[in-house]
């Protein structure tokens, strides 16, 4: 039985499949509205998602699928002490396919152990979030055509960002692919996805501080937020962290095919005037998300149009 | 010191000296109700000193967790009084229950009965990552 706790467990033969049934279903979604039907998708949220909890939920109801579950962990059995373990196996009984989140590292891969039906992490703590990889390589794609011999900057908070190092993995996979790693000192890229993820497999990168010199040479460019308790030092938060506001000034300097994206949510990083810019993708990446979801759904439940 | 020959077990020869103990607890040793034999600081041309385990019977263990904890050690296989095999152990893919995740943040540091596991992914450098959190395994 296949589950997805970690955005490397898909091939890119998977990865593909996904995107064309992806584009499929933006082409034609009606074709979709019933491989789902009787079949019940269980949203187990330990901690709050509003968005990604509505996305799952929004891709199975348009795959005529019915949703069932929770949304904090305090209306579960969680809060009497039940092991993850034994709720995974529970739902099972009632759900053929469960989506969770929750706020310990490895979760959902305990769950998948005891589930008896796939499942799919939706977030465990700082960790893994494979299915906002999936929403990130649908826009890519969309909106450049391919992954090859692309330079995508990722900036912002490189050290912590869960979605950064699941993105950089996965991209590491295609041909010719650059990084460019925008992020002050204290934030770069982790040692370990230096050494075993960009050394491992040769892919060139560059580490800098100043965005606007890197925005005229990036195809793509992933912001994440500076969260300010990452630093010990107020004043260096106070130095950076309007460095790493993106405004429409600063993307002048930026090329016209340039595609902006964020994992969403912003605070601050992203000025709102740049959401009216052609090269603002991180809406559309919300909706690629659930076209993503929808995939996979029909991917490990195994059924089709 | 003399301790009598093996008519059919295992050596575990080239033990770190001092390391005796806790490879005795590691494979429940403890446990058996055949004869075993412990011996430290036995002088060795190579080592210097090691320590050496000697078990009294062919029974099955799992002596890949040597290669994680002690991988100079060698396990000699004994039968009718020769030695029939002599094994060099390697890394194992995957260490159960030997260390413990050090994460709080890890689902291992909560979850009910769920043993602590690691795999390795960097044989060259002996590099282990908790299967469920991904945080680096720190040596014994």
């Amino acid at each position: 039985m296949k589950h997805l706790i970690d955005i490397m467990e898909l091939s890119v033969d998977e990865i593909d499949a996904l995107i064309a049934t992806a584009e499929d279903i933006v082409a034609a979604p009606e074709k979709y509205a019933n491989v789902c039907r009787g079949k019940q998708l269980a949203t187990l949220f330990f901690e709050p998602s509003t968005r990604t909890r509505l996305s799952f939920e929004s891709a199975m109801l348009a795959l005529g699928g019915g949703v069932l579950g929770f949304s904090e962990a305090g209306s579960s059995s969680a809060a009497k002490g039940e092991s993850v373990a034994d709720t995974a196996r529970i739902v099972g009984c009632y759900a053929d396919i469960i989506a969770m989140r929750h706020p310990k590292e490895g979760a959902p891969r305990v769950a998948a152990r005891a589930a008896g039906v796939p499942v799919i992490n939706a977030g465990d703590g700082g960790h893994f979030h494979p299915t906002q990889t999936l929403a990130d390589l649908l826009t890519i794609r969309r909106e450049k055509g391919r992954f090859e011999n692309l330079t995508v900057g990722c900036c912002g908070d490189l050290k912590f960002g869960r979605t950064v190092h699941s993105l950089v993995s996965a991209m590491s996979r295609y041909a010719g692919v650059r990084f460019v790693f925008i992020s002050p000192e204290e934030l770069r890229v982790p040692d370990y996805v230096r050494s075993e993820v960009l050394d491992a497999k040769g892919v060139a990168y560059s580490e800098v501080l100043d965005l606007e010199k890197a925005l005229p040479g990036l195809d793509v460019l992933y912001m994440t937020r500076v969260q300010k308790e990452r630093f010990f030092n107020e004043a260096d938060y106070v130095r950076l962290k309007d460095t790493y506001i993106l405004t429409p000034e600063k993307l002048r300097g930026a090329g016209p095919e340039l595609c902006v994206m964020h994992p969403l949510p912003r605070v601050n990083e992203i000025d709102v005037r740049v959401d009216e810019d052609p090269r603002a993708c991180y809406f559309k990446q919300v909706k690629n998300g659930k076209y993503m979801r929808m995939a996979l759904i029909m991917m490990l439940l195994g059924v089709g149009p | 010191m003399i301790i009598g020959q093996l008519k059919d077990g295992y050596v575990l020869d080239h033990i770190t000296a001092g390391r005796g103990m806790e490879i005795y607890d590691l494979l429940g040793l403890g446990e058996l109700d055949c004869s075993v034999a412990m011996i430290k600081n036995a002088e060795s041309p190579k080592m210097g000193l090691k320590d050496i385990i000697k078990i009294g019977r062919l029974i099955d263990l799992d002596f890949s967790v040597l290669g994680y904890v002690d991988p100079g050690i060698t396990v000699d296989i004994i039968r009718d009084g020769k030695r029939v095999e002599k094994k060099r152990l390697t890394l194992p893919e995957r260490l159960y229950g030997v260390i413990r995740c050090r994460n709080p943040r890890c689902i291992s540091s909560t979850e009910q009965g769920l043993a602590h596991e690691f795999r390795l992914t960097d044989r060259e450098n002996q590099i282990y990552r908790c299967v469920y959190c991904d945080s680096l395994a720190r040596r014994r």
